[in-house]
């Protein structure tokens, strides 16, 4: 089933491509020897040549390239072993050169593709148009002061990543999955912190509709959004308004747009009308990018293991469900956890209690696995006291929120607290007796045939054994007993 | 090629250069053709099959390592600020 948006005259499908703005991982800026911590004190990290200083050269930044490389190396895309750099023209306060070097006709990674997962399970290639370099521009901030915007010019010059996906894309979840996919594969890699908050990966969406069989009718750009939850909105009320002017007898202009969040719509930014005309020309500064073959064979040769083929192996590897490898791969962090804890212990049952109580558990107390104060080795010290028999799943679930609280190793807490599970059949049956006698009525009842009641009976024993009782057998000398 | 007046115009907006309509605009007009005739000239030359060049030396980029070795002196990158707040350069305010 195809997401359609229905309109007075029909159904309309809709289009979406996306340019996200990557911030590469590098210790200094693309063209300058300055730093790009995030957060520095204001124009701390600011070169001359960030600055826009006159008689100043750019000398670009050879790990900033191999990020490059590694990126579209992960997208699966052609490497062009000759690029160029142009000059993008356009006038804006944080923006002290006057022009941003990017690359325009002649970028460093050319086609490729990403595969996206759908929630019904579908699989959809979405093809990667191109990736280029270019410099990032400094800061404004416009709420600070009554008559005056300030600018900070630390992000000026820092090392990006502009990433053009094929409008490929035919609904909401389509555009999200593809941001949390892109994000996923460049944290694999390394290449950018995918951190959208602090703006280190921002996407611009491209939306248009038609009628099912048209060709493409007029896009309008939606710039700067900020979550992937914000960019399947933006995508959803900008196809809706696009639908109400086609069907009122209008017709969509081609212009930039932002989404306002808090009004769920999105609004016509006449502040860029000329925002389009660059006036790009090649950048004398900067001879062409020549790279090496045998360099990015190399670049290619230590590339980690990537999301969609930790995924299968996964799968392969430990017997678990699509379901369990595809959350386990979302980050590189959760993965590792998952095979250290793995290594000689049930895939299953690993990948179960990872996903269910103990992430459950992290969320609760705001932590992620990062700064789990569970460590993978007491994670599966605890699965291999259930395994073993020590203790029970219930009492199991108590002490894995004593550790996720505590960071206590679980062999400890049930020491101390005297949880280790009983499968002394003398006190299983004298627990039984116990209940048994004070509910002489429900005896009775059960034994006259109202077999539901044993379950009561369960939990009535194991409640005078405060939980501790082992099921099975619990079970089983009840059955007898009754 | 010739630029006609309105394309002047626009060219100095974008660049945020006032022009004076009755003068200058006239004047820049005629100096800026003058300048693309002479470059049009360029066009007489056969390229036929003359890969294009981006520079004068058959060189290709040369590339630094990646270390901090800059920056770290706000004073200087603001010292010809025309205001400033703190360390912030400060300008007129942008309305968006």
């Amino acid at each position: 089933m195809s997401y359609t948006i229905e309109g007075a005259t029909g159904p309309w499908e809709l289009v979406i491509g996306l340019e996200v703005h990557a911030q590469i991982i590098s210790k200094s800026k693309l063209f300058s020897g300055a730093a790009t911590d995030f957060g520095a004190i204001e124009n701390s990290q600011v070169s001359f040549i960030d600055a826009g200083f006159p008689g100043m050269l750019p000398v670009i930044n050879r790990e900033c390239v191999a990020q490059a490389v590694r990126t579209g190396l992960g997208l699966e895309a052609h490497i062009n072993l000759v690029s160029r750099f142009d000059r993008k023209n356009y006038f804006y306060a944080d923006l002290p050169q006057g022009y941003q070097i990017s690359q325009y006709k002649h970028p460093i990674v050319g086609a490729g593709k990403i595969e996206i997962q759908l929630e019904s399970g579908d699989v959809r290639t979405i093809g990667i148009t191109r990736l280029h370099l270019e410099q990032d521009a400094g800061k404004s901030m416009h709420d600070q002061h009554a008559s005056k915007s300030l600018v900070d010019l630390n992000r000026s010059g820092i090392a990006l990543m502009e990433i053009v996906s094929e409008p490929d894309m035919r609904s909401p979840e389509e555009a999200g999955a593809y941001l949390r996919k892109l994000r996923t594969i460049v944290r694999y890699l390394g290449t950018c912190d995918g951190n959208m908050d602090e703006g280190s990966m921002r996407a611009d969406v491209n939306v248009s509709v038609r009628k099912p069989g048209e060709a493409f009718r007029t896009r309008c750009e939606i710039k700067n959004v900020n979550s992937i939850r914000f960019v399947m909105q933006a995508v959803e009320a900008e196809a809706r308004r696009q639908v109400g002017v086609w069907e009122a007898g209008g017709t969509v202009d081609q212009e930039t747009r932002l989404f306002d969040p808090t009004r769920g719509e999105t609004r016509s930014m006449r502040s860029k009308e000329d925002a389009h005309d660059y006036r790009y020309f090649p950048e004398p500064d900067l001879q062409p990018l020549v790279l090496d073959e045998s360099w990015i064979e190399e670049l290619k040769c230590s590339l980690p293991e990537l999301p969609d083929q930790k995924y299968t192996r996964l799968m392969r590897d430990y017997g678990i469900p699509p379901y369990d490898a595809a959350i386990l791969v979302m980050e590189r962090s959760t993965a590792d956890f998952y095979e250290l804890v793995v290594r000689g212990r049930d895939g299953k049952l690993v990948s179960n209690w990872m996903l269910g109580d103990f992430f459950a558990g992290l969320n609760r107390t705001g932590r992620t696995i990062e700064t789990s104060p569970v460590s993978a080795n007491n994670f599966g010290y605890l699965l291999d006291l259930i395994t073993d028999g020590t203790i029970n799943g219930k009492i199991a679930k108590e002490i894995l929120e004593i550790m996720i609280d505590t960071g206590e190793a679980p062999r400890a807490i049930v020491e101390a607290r005297g949880l280790r599970q009983v499968t002394d059949t003398g006190a299983i049956d004298a627990a039984i007796a116990q209940v048994m006698e004070a509910n002489a009525d429900k005896v009775a009842e059960y034994r006259s045939g109202k077999e539901k009641l044993f379950g009561y009976f369960v939990g009535q024993v194991m409640k005078a054994m405060s939980g501790k009782g082992n099921p099975a057998l619990v079970n089983e000398a009840l059955k007898k007993k009754l | 090629m010739s630029l006609d007046p309105a394309t002047v115009r626009r060219i100095a907006k974008l660049a945020r250069i006032h022009l004076d309509d009755d003068d200058e605009l006239p004047r820049l007009q005629k100096e800026l053709n003058t300048i693309l005739g002479y470059v049009e000239q360029l066009a007489e030359v056969n390229v036929e099959g003359v890969m294009p060049l981006s520079g004068g030396m058959e060189i290709a980029m040369r590339m630094r390592e990646d270390v901090v070795n800059d920056g770290g002196y706000p004073e200087k990158i603001l010292a010809n600020a025309p205001d400033r707040i703190g360390d912030f350069f400060a300008v007129p305010k942008v309305v968006e």
